[in-house]
């Protein structure tokens, strides 16, 4: 029979910790496909636009800076293709990045009330919040591969790869978001600070303009942001462009695979002393 | 349930708690901001002892006992005094700041019935929610699918989206889904208060079910349910145990004496009556707040009351409530026959009831007073309390002499 032992934790092992972590994710991956099922299903089924709002604001943001560009408002240096593809797909997964940053905090937040109420594996929100990612990304992609066509670019076979980079970029986001969880949990401050963050780090990644050629503070500031490789890397594999970042994507990409477990051991290390903050 | 089950892990201890403590903060900015140094210390893996800083108390202070599969614990004590904060320890949602608990086998808990509930989702659907938030498989919840919607009742409304449920249906829901787990350990916090009497009944059936498998440890307000199903009691204060053991009466009597109201209360006076004086004529010990009878004694109560104006006797009402406040039983009324007089304004006069088979316990009286026609005169809440001593503590409200034999005559 199972035993389980509670008490004031002095010795802490993160060895431990990642491997209950990753048996609570195996043993929990009902629970979690049925709340990402659950807040999908209540999502749509209140809703007439449903999926339209998946990528909205991604739409919005890319239709301001078309305008923009187009009317001559802002000169953009050349992008290497039709500038609404270059904004669009930018949007599009920049806000994968966003989303997949906010998600562990929204996922832990929402479930606040059966948090300091029924003991269940808690890895299970994390996971939940990656479903439902990956489910408004899957959308985002569809659109982006209409967007490809109709701007005439062509399909090429990296479009093959694409999922490898939006998952590095779900990994990227979700290890950002482990981080911040515990003390956003504590303080609302957190979520607005990020939220607000999120929009001026938007103007240091190469979103909806390319890197500067000529050396400056943009350019430093986009070179070493480790979101760049990313959007850089997974708009690559959309349109089929080359822009070298590759290396540096996987090198973000192995940077994060260890901290993302000790995120993971991190939240599993926080959540009753979080619990018992809510609930005191 | 299988008897064979029970032969071997009959006398396991299931749960055991050792000089368990929590502190809380009284501060919510001061409790975040330990919550951040918590977390830093946390992951650091700090080992210094935890001491009370400032702002804080201890919620649970130091808590001892022992479960074994079969035996239910109960935790009484009035709100505020850490049962809820125990349960959570106990459910390992929060940990303990010094002691330890072990817990063998699965641990149940009926803290909060229907989690994971989604009010725009059907019944159905979320049957499969709370059932996975509960640690249920999905073949687990497909087979168990028609004997939860038959167990809550709910076949019609079972595709309706549970923001159309009464509060009633919804607990019903989740008490079905509940009611399917098999634990080793099951933690019961008040939930059954709600509901209906058939949902309430149906709880108990389910209790009763598990619990010769189970370790309990159930939180209540309701102290016959208590003494019905627990067979060991805590008593808490303000973080502390109290009393501990498996004196079930000697804890309930504890817990009531905390209670002890002495106020009476007057709901209703035309001014056509005072009451002067009431009380027990032969209570053993004089001079005390309570008056004490034994059980099969006679109780005698007198009263003097003064008359504004009476014309004739009116009717006098007595109640007697237990402890709930639940009336329990009404002294028949004086007759015309009982030729009870007024004397210079005064009503003296003596109610006698012989052989009181009320079970052990405190009583209180209500007195309510009609004049013939039936017009309410006066009425007075908890005018007197008293108490039934014996040897002998059962739950219900009265136990009534018998004799048993083999002979068939009166």
């Amino acid at each position: 029979m199972e035993t389980k032992v509670y008490q004031k934790n002095n010795t802490l092992s993160l060895f431990k910790l990642f491997s209950a972590s990753l048996k609570d994710i195996y043993a929990s991956r009902f629970l979690s496909r049925q709340l990402a099922e659950r807040d999908i299903k209540a999502q749509y089924r209140q809703s007439y636009l449903g999926l339209f709002w998946a990528f909205f604001t991604p739409l919005a943001t890319a239709l301001v800076w078309i305008v923009l560009n187009n009317s001559g408002t802002v000169r953009l240096t050349d992008t290497g293709m039709p500038y609404p593809l270059f904004a669009f797909s930018g949007t599009l997964i920049w806000s994968i990045v966003t989303e997949s940053i906010k998600s562990p905090m929204q996922s832990t937040n929402s479930a606040r009330g059966i948090l300091t109420k029924i003991n269940f594996p808690k890895e299970a929100l994390i996971v939940s919040g990656i479903y439902k990612l990956l489910f408004n990304t899957f959308i985002k992609l569809l659109l982006l591969l209409v967007f490809v066509l109709f701007y005439g670019v062509g399909l090429s076979w990296t479009l093959l790869l694409v999922p490898v980079a939006v998952i590095g970029a779900v990994i990227v986001g979700t290890t950002i978001g482990l981080f911040i969880t515990p003390i956003g949990l504590l303080y609302s401050d957190i979520n607005k600070i990020i939220s607000f963050g999120l929009q001026f780090l938007m103007y240091a990644t190469p979103v909806v303009y390319a890197l500067p050629k000529e050396d400056g503070l943009l350019k430093t500031l986009m070179t070493y942001n480790p979101l760049t490789p990313i959007i850089l890397t997974t708009r690559d594999f959309v349109v089929g462009t080359v822009s070298n970042y590759g290396y540096q994507f996987l090198i973000v990409i192995a940077c994060c695979v260890p901290l993302l477990l000790i995120g993971l051991a991190i939240y599993r290390l926080s959540i009753p002393i979080i619990v018992e903050r809510l609930s005191a | 349930m299988n008897p064979e089950q029970n032969i071997h892990t009959d006398n396991e201890v299931l749960v055991k708690v050792e000089g368990l403590s929590k502190k809380f903060c009284k501060d919510l900015k001061t409790s975040l901001w330990y919550g951040v140094k918590d977390l830093m210390t946390g992951i650091g893996g700090s080992t210094n002892e935890r001491e009370l800083r400032p702002k804080e108390f201890w919620a649970v202070k130091d808590i001892n006992f022992e479960l074994r599969r079969g035996e239910c614990l109960g935790l009484i004590g009035h709100n505020g005094a850490g049962k809820s904060t125990l349960l959570k320890i106990l459910n390992g949602l929060i940990n303990p700041d010094a002691g330890k608990v072990t817990i063998k086998g699965r641990v149940g808990a009926l803290i909060e019935l229907g989690a994971g509930f989604n009010p725009i989702l059907s019944g159905r659907e979320n049957i499969y929610n709370n059932g996975a938030i509960l640690g249920f498989t999905r073949q687990g919840i497909d087979q168990k699918l028609e004997e939860i919607i038959d167990f809550a009742e709910l076949e019609e409304f079972i595709d309706m989206p549970v923001q159309h449920y009464s509060s009633g249906m919804k607990v019903r829901l989740g008490f079905a889904v509940a009611a399917q787990m098999e634990p080793d350990v099951l933690i019961i916090d008040e939930v059954l208060a709600v509901g209906d009497l058939g949902f309430v009944l149906k709880c108990f059936k389910t209790i009763d079910r598990i619990l010769p498998n189970t370790a309990i440890i159930f939180v209540s307000h309701n102290m016959p349910m208590v003494s019905r199903i627990c067979t060991q009691i805590m008593l808490m204060d303000k973080g502390i145990s109290k009393f501990n053991g498996s004196d079930i009466s000697s804890a309930i009597d504890l817990y009531y004496t905390r209670f002890s109201n002495n106020n009476s209360n007057v709901i209703f006076d035309s001014g056509q009556l005072s009451i002067i004086e009431v009380k027990i004529i032969n209570n053993l010990i004089e001079q005390k707040e309570i008056s004490d009878i034994y059980w099969k004694e006679d109780l005698i109560l007198a009263f003097k009351i003064k008359s504004l104006g009476l014309k004739e006797i009116p009717i006098f009402k007595i109640t007697i409530f237990d402890k709930e406040l639940r009336p329990v039983a009404l002294l028949e009324p004086n007759e015309k026959e009982d030729n009870l007089k007024i004397e210079d304004s005064i009503i003296n006069f003596t109610v006698l009831h012989e052989k009181t088979q009320l079970s052990k316990g405190v009583y209180s009286v209500n007195l309510s007073v009609e004049s013939i026609k039936g017009t309410p005169l006066y009425r007075i809440n908890n005018i007197l309390a008293f108490q039934v001593y014996h040897n002998v503590d059962v739950w219900q409200p009265f136990l009534l002499q018998s004799n048993f034999s083999n002979n068939i005559k009166k």
